[in-house]
């Protein structure tokens, strides 16, 4: 440290990406090996892309249908970059999960031409959110999930995963902070918006079970250091949604006992196919169209 | 108090940004937001989107103190005529090197 150079410790050298503002943005998987792994089921490898790919995708879906109707210009904001953060998650995964598969279909194709009994996203991220508190209810859930999958599947023996993982860790990060200040904010307000979301918790936990179900195609990946075991998830989502909730004055109630959902198999609720319906329509009705 | 009345209770907040390589924060802007870690959230949702920074600061707005454009002449006017401020008003003597 020299005296000739004070505002040394200011400035980042190592790093001359953001020099001018709007500039340095990065490809996530520059010099990431794309070729799958020796030994690996590429099948499988494309069904488990698919689930985490549809996840997030559905996920993006359902909060891009928040934009013109949040409360607050700067909360609608919020959530968009939310759902944009997680768009571009499901496209890389879906990407890979057309690479694995080895048919030709690229993100566009899985994105736009499945129908609803081929999406293998779990039940939790095609909900639809009765209002605000229901939202930041159903993103505190999914998002502490979610960064707890993918800071393990940063590990992931297949590179394009765990880049994804890695990437995906910094923004859902920020999506559980945003959901967990708003339930927060929202629990210890005021008496009505405490019962608005406390009825937003208990709305959406019966879809919890789910999230830890490990399927097969988990456990053999997992088996091979590919993916993420979900039960494996378990203590660590408790334990933070315990510190949300203890910190929102709320409650969670016991979990009564329901079937977990399907979505990992295709069996889906309604709401997927009206989100798909709204999602497909374009590319289904113009074929190859491009803007 | 009316719905209206409680939206409009979100004071305002003044943002600055850092860039990478910018030594000082720089104005970018303002928001309204119930407290100051809303107003950082909020910030960091609005003006650091398409990368512009790596800090933020956020301070209430009714916590500046401004120079009013009454004060213009009194403030600012007597340094126009005083070019010996300006460094470059001397000129440097052969013999001093490191200046």
């Amino acid at each position: 440290m020299s005296f000739d150079d004070a505002y040394g410790a200011l400035t980042d050298h190592d790093d001359d990406a953001r020099w001018a503002y709007g500039t340095g943005f990065a490809d996530p998987l520059a010099g990431v090996p794309t070729a799958i792994p020796d030994g690996v089921d590429r099948a499988d490898l494309a069904a488990y892309c698919l689930m985490l790919g549809d996840d997030a995708l559905i996920m993006s879906h359902r909060l891009q249908q928040w934009v013109t109707r949040a409360p607050e210009l700067e909360d609608e904001l919020a959530v968009a970059n939310i759902g944009l953060d997680l768009l571009g998650q499901a496209r890389l995964l879906l990407t890979r999960a057309g690479e694995a598969e080895g048919s030709g279909r690229d993100e566009d194709t899985l994105a736009y031409l499945r129908d609803p009994h081929e999406f293998r996203n779990v039940l939790l991220a095609e909900r639809s959110d009765d209002d605000f508190a229901h939202l930041v209810a159903r993103l505190l859930v999914f998002a502490t999930w979610r960064l707890a999958l993918l800071d393990r599947l940063a590990a992931s023996g297949d590179p394009v995963l765990a880049a994804i993982g890695a990437k995906g860790v910094k923004e859902v990060t920020y999506h559980r902070e945003y959901a967990a200040q708003w339930v927060v904010r929202l629990g210890d307000g005021t008496p009505v918006s405490h019962e608005r979301v406390q009825a937003a918790v208990d709305a959406v936990y019966p879809l919890v079970g789910e999230l830890f179900e490990t399927h097969e195609v988990e456990r053999r990946l997992a088996g091979r250091g590919i993916a993420v075991e979900p039960a494996s998830l378990r203590a660590e989502f408790d334990a933070v949604m315990a510190e949300v909730v203890a910190a929102a004055t709320l409650r969670l109630r016991a979990a009564t006992a329901v079937e977990p959902g399907r979505g990992r198999d295709g069996m889906h609720t309604a709401a997927l196919g009206e989100i798909l319906g709204e999602m497909q329509e374009l590319a289904r009705a113009i074929p190859d169209g491009a803007w | 108090m009316s719905d209206e009345q409680i939206r409009h209770e979100w004071p305002l907040f003044e943002v600055f940004v850092r860039a990478k390589r910018g030594l000082n924060h720089v104005h970018v802007g303002s928001l309204r937001a119930a407290d100051h870690e809303m107003a950082l959230h909020h910030a960091r949702d609005l003006y650091t989107r398409r990368n512009e920074g790596v800090s933020i600061w956020v301070v209430r707005s009714a916590d500046v103190v401004s120079s009013g454009p009454e004060d213009k002449d009194a403030f600012f006017a007597p340094s126009g005529d005083k070019v010996y401020r300006h460094p470059t008003y001397y000129s440097i003597p052969d013999s001093v090197p490191h200046i």
